[in-house]
């Protein structure tokens, strides 16, 4: 449709219009190097020597090519153990949440499904309303979870919303009609999400797992308030205490001079490639099932 | 919702498992009966949403139960139940504070300037890349624009850091360059805001605009049709196709933005705040976790998590409600 409609547009585009549409291209793409120029820079950086970073000769691209922070990062025994915790917590926390999300978002997609609505508002009503940070820390603490692996996974296992765009996915891609012959061959209703539903529903599965794979390995807050051993911390609480805790509003740089202090700086921007790239890369390709869940959420949401 | 015409009488069909509509009088008991049987037809599916309801009970409706501490002395070893009874104690503790004003100030501050700031550009966004011709260029620039969402809030804070740092950052290398005096950005309380809203405005515009950018695809294309016979420009057909056609999306998320107010997120805030400028960055959120986690002051946390829920809670009822009467689009 938009095709026929600009291909008509353009053969009587009046010259205000052509100014006017170059103007938006103008700004497009200044957005586009305004979003761009940071994540370059910072890329860049990172495989620059300790003292290009430092003096600030790095302006786009890398300048004394060196891959001394990241050789530095490897050796720092915090950094592998917080990646590898954060995979971990990325995989378990993300099979649990998935599944979690489709037991409760198919059967209210059924429309024969007693209880339904109720259940429905019991859900959403936790977006609206909650008990606090407090009083759910105290949940956690009393089932004893504070400072386990479980503290990550399952106190946040499921985000209402990724359960509203699973549902009207269910909804509106599951052909009633299969349900019914389905039920007419005798085929219960686990068998029938096994074998029909589920296969029928990849795109959504496909929503759901990189929403909340992104978001755990994203997430620190939990694992702030929950964790206390250092042997259990995932990437993005390392990723803190390296940074943010090292540089807030101490002019303690002043003295950067030594080798030593280079490499740490040159080290903060290492660490911000490895911790973001995994999403960075796979993005580019999922992005469509991003935008496609967000469209499947909007429609009925 | 399905409607049924029964006897003349338009019924609002609440409960959709069982078009079951008979007289008035049998119409509870055959209710409940269809249930049952429902209910031991597809017992697999009932047994299926246990868990997921347990999960919600425990970790989001028992913390609802044990926000009565907010009412009581929290005592260790007698526990939530067995602390004694204060009644609005640390509500009027709260308010009575002086940093009571400070902290919702900073609260409301920070989030209006959000909202007045971060609502309108992704609207601007979409109706901008709904201009560009369907294309390399166009695939890019939602790419681009969308990538930064991705980015953790360590990290994007990080970035910050980096870019703002007093000496070496990118930001004051670059005032240097032009003869500039370097500028302590996040040691200046007056900068915070700005910092944080620019930079989740750069962080998620592009994210944001999906929404309208789908709104905008669902414009009856026949308006677009007439506006060319019309003669209208393209900042015409903008004003008047594309504009009244995604207010009711525009509304909607205006709701959930100002409803939000309250519920302004932790984490950001959290790692950008320094003692430098806590001033402007010591939010109801931030507070909450100071006093109750750090402090070990659970009660009076709780107090003020409350207090800030259920703000929240009535404002987005208040928005919603006046949308709905002005505007006739609301969430429910």
């Amino acid at each position: 449709m938009a095709a026929i409609a600009t291909s008509k547009r353009r053969i009587k585009e009046s010259a205000g219009d052509r100014i006017f549409l170059g103007f938006i291209y103008v700004i497009l793409t200044l957005l586009v190097i305004i979003v761009l120029y940071p994540l370059i820079y910072i890329i860049s950086s990172s495989i620059s020597s300790p003292a290009a970073v430092t003096s600030g000769r790095v302006w786009l691209w890398p300048v004394d090519l060196s891959f001394r922070g990241f050789e530095e990062l490897f050796r720092r025994g915090e950094v592998i153990t917080g990646y590898l915790n954060s995979i971990f917590y990325t995989t378990a926390g993300t099979l649990i949440s998935v599944t979690l999300t489709i037991m409760i978002a198919y059967p209210l997609s059924r429309r024969s499904f007693f209880g339904r609505n109720a259940l429905m508002m019991f859900i959403t009503f936790t977006m609206i309303f909650s008990g606090g940070l407090i009083p759910t820390y105290m949940v956690v603490k009393g089932l004893d979870l504070i400072d386990t692996r479980w503290a990550l996974l399952i106190p946040n296992a499921i985000w209402v919303w990724q359960v509203i765009i699973a549902r009207s996915f269910f909804q509106t891609s599951i052909p009633e009609e299969l349900l019914e012959a389905s039920e007419i061959d005798g085929c219960s209703d686990l068998r029938f999400i096994w074998s029909v539903v589920l296969p029928l529903s990849k795109p959504i599965i496909a929503v759901l797992v990189l929403m909340y794979a992104v978001g755990q390995w994203n997430a620190y807050f939990d694992a702030l308030i929950y964790l206390k051993s250092a042997d259990l911390f995932p990437l993005q609480l390392i990723l803190r205490s390296i940074i943010i805790q090292n540089n807030s509003g101490s002019n303690m740089d002043a003295i950067a001079m030594v080798e030593k202090q280079q490499l740490a700086e040159l080290l903060k921007y290492s660490l911000i490639v490895v911790a973001t790239l995994p999403v960075l890369i796979i993005y580019p390709f999922v992005q469509r099932y991003f935008v496609q869940g967000m469209l499947v959420g909007s429609v009925k949401g | 919702m399905l409607t049924k015409r029964i006897g003349g009488i338009v019924l609002e069909k609440q409960l959709a498992f069982k078009p079951d509509y008979v007289p008035d009088a049998k119409r509870k008991a055959s209710y409940w009966r269809t249930a049952r049987r429902n209910i031991k037809k597809h017992w697999q599916l009932h047994l299926l949403v246990i868990p997921p309801i347990l999960f919600f009970l425990i970790f989001k409706y028992y913390p609802m139960l044990n926000a009565v501490l907010a009412f009581k002395d929290y005592n260790v070893i007698k526990g939530i139940w067995g602390s004694p009874w204060v009644g609005f104690k640390h509500f009027q503790l709260f308010f009575e504070n002086p940093q009571f004003w400070t902290l919702v100030k900073n609260t409301i501050f920070l989030s209006g300037y959000l909202i007045l700031a971060g609502f309108p550009i992704p609207i601007i966004l979409a109706l901008m890349i709904n201009e560009i011709r369907a294309g390399r260029f166009k695939k890019f620039v939602q790419l681009v624009s969308f990538a930064p969402y991705f980015i953790s809030t360590v990290v994007m804070v990080s970035i910050i850091m980096l870019f703002l740092a007093p000496r070496l950052g990118f930001a004051n290398v670059a005032l240097n360059y032009f003869g500039f005096e370097s500028i302590n950005f996040l040691g200046e309380p007056g900068m915070f805001r700005s910092i944080y809203v620019w930079s989740d405005i750069w962080q998620t515009a592009g994210y944001n605009a999906v929404i309208y950018l789908a709104a905008l695809a669902g414009v009856d294309p026949t308006l677009y049709e007439a506006a060319k016979v019309d003669g209208a420009s393209r900042f015409q057909k903008i004003r008047h196709v594309d504009l009244p056609g995604i207010v009711p999306t525009i509304v909607i998320i205006l709701i959930l933005n100002v409803g939000n107010v309250m519920a302004l997120g932790f984490e950001k805030v959290y790692l950008l705040q320094n003692p430098l400028n806590l001033v402007n960055s010591e939010i109801i959120a931030t507070y909450v976790y100071r006093i109750g986690l750090l402090n070990a002051n659970y009660s009076f946390a709780t107090a003020v998590g409350l207090f800030n829920s259920i703000i929240n809670l009535v404002l987005l009822l208040t928005v919603n409600g006046l949308a709905k009467r002005l505007t006739k689009s609301s969430i429910w």
